[in-house]
């Protein structure tokens, strides 16, 4: 029964979807207030009906009706609840379901939280978002329809994989989808501004909150699914530029770049085409991703099921928005005049080299993700493009951002002078002979990790540079007192740069400083790792609630009494017939002790993989301050206070 | 997230025994050269190259068998004192480019190659002619403009800017 409701619900969604993209579409064209009106409550509505639609799946999977296909194809009875309430998300009608709900979602808080836009703006705003729910909804349910029963239940389902059998599960997708479909916010306000032929710097100010929340989300969403990856693939592996990695990473990419230039559009109202633009790309890329990740004509680990006739359907979908999106900019970009003039040498500046270097950096990634495709199509040629390519072509990118972030960070408005920068002349200082130090230190290793360190300094400290420098030129004490009484957002920044540097660093000391050790090890033996002597005291059979696992136990201690005992363990699922190893970790502030159980051998003993990552957990670190960062600059009170506050026409702004 | 369908987990049931008998971690024990040197050459060869049965591992990573071959061969090749280059050329005889996780810039690769720079080219020479386009288009002030700033510049005592 209630699976029936569900479905019904989402019908009834779908049709209350295409009120809210008619109905106030019409009313904001013909100037009709209670045409207007029936934005928010369809929002409200839409969201209401495809949370009901999603509790009844939800319902269905906790309980294992296995006369849902769905819930057969991906749940046992025996998998533990959590993976029973995530798995609900772990195949692909089901995480289009979590879509669709965070979509209305959004749409309602804009509904919710929407009360200082112009009547207009908020109507075509939800109308639009309407519309993308529309695309969705439609697709759910006709490719992908998870209420599809079965006539004969059968008694036991097929289980979920044990790879994604993992808290991470849990965590991992609908912080990735808050991300990525949080974009379509933006893509929905770059949309109806250009509908209505104008942006000013109040729209950089309200597009922004929203940017910065999804940027928030996609950030973590991101850093999760690499952490994850970390800890469960089994060989400390963290970034792989899996297409559907790539997926991600291209939208938080163009999101960045957003973030950035809406800066310059609220504050000195220039980069308005530029940043509309963006938008809709931002969200186009998602919409990329969406494709790639269940349309399977790029493999890759993460791939749902696939099925060509969705792939068309993502397509259409893409080629509905990105196309008219893009074809209304031609046509209205004209209407966006600039008003802020700004020299070479300025803020702005610096935020056009920001914007460039992170839209060609995605577009780089991109060119990259489809190259085997194309290389096929057109030239018959059947390659690969993995990890070497764009470890090779997509760093640069990245070290030019780092070395021009402090610089450009402290550069005045409009038209900048040098004595700010004075300032990061020591940083710069400092960076170098610590990279220098430590490259005189390693010998034989590649130049990659003094490199990360230096850059990494130079963004941190460069951050910390910026925000004192915010507290002007007096003695200690009053600056400190301002230092208390500065903006969230000028915290938010310097968070979040610095999170960025962490990232780097963290980044390159793990590729180039790690230490690896593979060998066969009896029961008893000892061996050194590092400064780590490790002994393998036994390995014994474990039962796991629907696994058997062969679990080791290594004691691990060094000469200054450091000691601990992992337990690593080669884990089999007889459901799906599948072996999964799950790596036993020691995290530190310094380093991680990643240990590995392989194969017994013929020769007796087992085959042990044991890695020392070099501060591992700064990486993550790095990324959630990055997300902290934004956080701050979203709690900002102008955010909230000044939000409302549309300039009249004709004062320019600041 | 890889998802099984039901036919396939069925399939894969069936198959439980042949799995039964893939190693799990990629490298094992009884590959590893004596010689660290050629051991570390080994490995960041054995990065750049395509598992061709697996999604996107590199044979490095891959647990599969065909893998854990290539590894010994590329190994053997090692030992033999090819030097790197000839090392994967001798893979790329035999398994085609589709190994080569960093395609060769030749060819119609050129075009993945330059993609890169040619863009940032570009972008730059964008962002700097509307630049300039803005800077010229810094239209001087009307009359009226003119004659309410001298108002207001005589308000503050003449004082400039």
């Amino acid at each position: 029964m209630m699976v029936e409701l569900g479905h019904f619900a989402l019908i009834l969604a779908l049709c209350v979807a295409a009120v809210q993209v008619m109905l106030p579409l019409w009313g904001a064209q013909t100037g009709n207030r209670a045409l207007m009106a029936v934005a928010e409550p369809a929002a409200m509505l839409q969201f209401a009906l495809v949370g009901f639609a999603f509790a009844a799946l939800v319902q269905a999977f906790m309980g294992s009706d296995f006369s849902l296909l769905v819930v057969v194809q991906n749940s046992h009875t025996l998998k533990p609840a959590l993976y029973k309430f995530a798995g609900t998300w772990g195949n692909h009608e089901g995480s289009l379901l979590l879509w669709v709900l965070i979509l209305a979602l959004f749409g309602a808080c804009a509904a919710a939280f929407g009360g200082n836009l112009p009547q207009a703006l908020r109507a075509r705003v939800l109308a639009v978002q309407g519309a993308v729910g529309v695309a969705f909804l439609l697709f759910l349910l006709l490719t992908s329809n998870p209420f599809v029963r079965l006539d004969i239940p059968p008694l036991e389902g097929g289980d979920l994989n044990p790879l994604l059998q993992d808290p991470g599960l849990a965590f991992h997708p609908p912080f990735l989808y808050l991300g990525y479909v949080g974009l379509s916010m933006a893509f929905s306000f770059a949309v109806a501004a250009l509908i209505e032929g104008r942006v000013d710097a109040a729209w950089g100010r309200w597009v922004r909150p929203w940017t910065l929340a999804a940027w928030i989300f996609l950030t973590i969403g991101i850093a999760m699914g690499s952490w994850w990856a970390y800890y469960e693939l089994g060989w400390g592996g963290f970034w792989f530029w899996d297409p559907v990695e790539n997926a991600s990473f291209m939208p938080w990419l163009f999101a960045t770049a957003l973030l950035h230039s809406a800066i310059v559009v609220e504050k000195r109202e220039s980069l308005k085409a530029w940043s509309i633009l963006l938008a809709i790309i931002a969200f186009g890329f998602s919409l990329i991703g969406t494709f790639i990740v269940r349309s399977g004509v790029l493999t890759s680990v993460h791939a749902f099921a696939n099925d060509p006739e969705r792939g068309v359907f993502i397509l259409l979908i893409l080629g509905v928005f990105m196309g008219g999106g893009l074809a209304l900019f031609a046509w209205r970009a004209g209407a966006l005049e600039a008003k802020g003039l700004f020299a070479l040498a300025s803020r702005e500046s610096a935020l056009v080299a920001n914007n460039i270097l992170l839209a060609v950096s995605a577009l780089v990634v991109f060119v990259g993700t489809v190259w085997p495709l194309v290389a096929e199509l057109a030239f018959g040629r059947k390659l690969s493009v993995g990890e070497p390519f764009f470890n090779a072509a997509f760093t640069p990118f990245m070290v030019a951002l780092a070395l021009l972030l402090p610089v450009g960070a402290m550069l005045g408005w409009k038209r900048a002078v040098g004595r700010p920068l004075r300032a990061l002349i020591p940083v710069a200082v400092l960076a170098v002979s610590v990279a220098a130090l430590a490259y005189a230190l390693q010998t034989g290793r590649s130049a990659l990790g003094p490199l990360g360190l230096g850059l990494g300094l130079w963004v941190v400290l460069g951050a910390g540079v910026d925000l004192w420098a915010r507290t002007g030129r007096d003695a200690v004490a009053v600056r400190l007192g301002r230092l208390a009484r500065l903006p969230r957002a000028d915290f938010g920044k310097a968070v979040a740069h610095g999170g960025f540097g962490i990232t780097l660093f963290a980044v390159a000391a793990l590729m180039a400083w790690k230490t690896e050790d593979i060998r066969v090890v009896q029961v008893g033996d000892i061996f050194t790792l590092g400064s780590y002597a490790v002994t393998l005291m036994d390995v014994a059979e474990v039962q796991g609630p629907n696994y058997t696992s062969q679990m080791a136990s290594f004691k691990v201690s060094d000469g200054s009494g450091f000691e601990a005992v992992l337990r690593p363990e080669k884990r089999f699922y007889p459901v799906q017939g599948m072996q999964t190893t799950e790596a036993a970790i020691q995290f530190g502030v310094m380093r991680d002790l990643y240990l590995v159980i392989g194969d017994p051998q013929a020769s007796g003993g087992w085959a042990v993989r044991s890695y020392i990552k070099p501060f591992a957990n700064w990486l993550w670190g790095g990324c959630l301050l990055m997300a902290l960062g934004g956080f701050l600059s979203l709690s900002d009170r102008r955010f909230r206070v000044a939000a409302g506050a549309r300039r009249v026409a004709g004062v320019p702004a600041e | 997230m890889t998802r099984r369908g039901g036919a396939v987990g069925r399939a894969a049931l069936v198959l439980t025994a042949a799995l039964l008998a893939t190693p799990v971690v990629a490298v094992q024990p009884d590959e590893v050269l004596a010689d660290p040197g050629l051991e570390a050459r080994a490995r960041a060869i054995s990065r750049e190259i395509r598992c061709p049965v697996c999604q996107g591992e590199s044979i490095d990573e891959s647990t599969a068998a065909i893998s854990r071959d290539l590894r010994l061969i590329i190994r053997e090749r090692v030992l033999a004192g090819d030097s790197d280059a000839e090392v994967t050329a001798f893979v790329v005889a035999r398994y085609g480019e589709f190994v080569l996780f960093r395609p060769a810039p030749q060819g119609s690769n050129l075009i993945l190659w330059a993609a890169g720079p040619l863009m940032l080219l570009a972008a730059v020479a964008v962002a700097l002619a509307s630049l300039r386009r803005r800077g010229a288009a810094d239209v001087p002030l009307t009359e009226a403009e003119t004659a309410r700033l001298a108002e207001l510049l005589d308000r503050k005592g003449g004082r400039p800017l």
